[in-house]
């Protein structure tokens, strides 16, 4: 956990896994996490603009204080893991969360 | 029928860190105003790709977004280079991104066809060595 603690008792159904921010703004529809190797502030805008609640860096990716600041600003929860890209989606697939936004029942 | 309102913003072209703050402020400005959700997510996406262009593609510029009583129009103007071919530049995957952009995770040639898919409207003037002007409208 880095920052957003206050907002953990939020739900999510579904994620996505991507280093380019291209690619989040166009593929992505409703998935409330982002998975991602990069570092920048443009992860944390492009989080925003998407209303994505939370983001996990991957390979122990370490957000930067401006980047804390910004996620905080919009209420966004940031945690890194030191699993790689593939196992961290694996791992989130497997606890119940889907790709498509649309919730399994 | 109610006044329009209005947001200006400087685009500093010469900071990739920076970029995206105007969107980032209209979006909060536009929740302020009450505007329908799926509104304000259009605009925060097209509007947000089109300041990323203006900083990675034409050093900077200005953008105004104007709140009417049934749309939004969003406005985004600069003085680079200009796009020589737009029909070109609308196509998917088309980027003339240079790596180091590509690594900062830009430059999938996927944002000036977002910005279309997202508003419903959207006209582009710009002229080689002068600049370009791109208007979007949202409905809602
Ligand atoms: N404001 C601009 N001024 C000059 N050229 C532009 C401008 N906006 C876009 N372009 C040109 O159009 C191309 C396509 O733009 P588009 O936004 O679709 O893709 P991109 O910015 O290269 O990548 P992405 O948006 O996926 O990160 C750009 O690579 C660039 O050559
Ligand atoms: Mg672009």
């Amino acid at each position: 956990m880095v920052c957003g603690e206050e907002n953990l008792d939020h739900d999510v159904y579904s994620a996505c896994g991507s280093d380019m921010m291209s690619d989040v703004l166009a593929y992505v529809k409703d998935q409330a996490v982002l998975l991602t190797g990069l570092v920048n502030s443009q992860v944390i805008r492009t989080a925003e603009m998407m209303d994505m609640v939370c983001i996990v860096f991957v390979r122990s990716k370490k957000p930067t204080e401006d980047m804390i600041e910004l996620a905080r600003e919009s209420g966004i929860v940031l945690m890194t893991t030191e699993k790689r890209m593939y196992e961290a989606c694996g791992l989130l697939y497997k606890s119940g969360l889907v790709g498509n936004g649309v919730k399994h029942e | 029928m109610s006044e329009s309102v209005r947001f200006r913003f400087n685009v500093d072209g010469s900071n990739f860190t920076t970029a995206g703050q105007a969107s980032v402020q209209v979006k909060k400005n536009l929740r302020e105003l009450g505007i329908p959700a799926e509104a304000i997510r259009r605009v925060s996406i097209a509007m947000y790709e089109g300041e990323i262009n203006m900083v990675i593609h034409a050093h900077g510029g200005e953008a105004e977004v104007i709140v009417f009583e049934d749309r939004i129009e969003i406005i985004l103007s600069d003085h680079g280079p200009g796009i020589p071919n737009i029909e070109l530049a609308m196509k998917e995957g088309y980027s003339t991104a240079p790596d180091n952009i590509r690594s900062l995770g830009f430059g999938a040639g996927m944002g000036l066809p977002n910005m279309k898919r997202y508003t419903d409207d959207m006209k582009i003037d710009t002229e080689l060595g002068k600049g370009t002007t791109i208007t979007m409208t949202v409905k809602f």
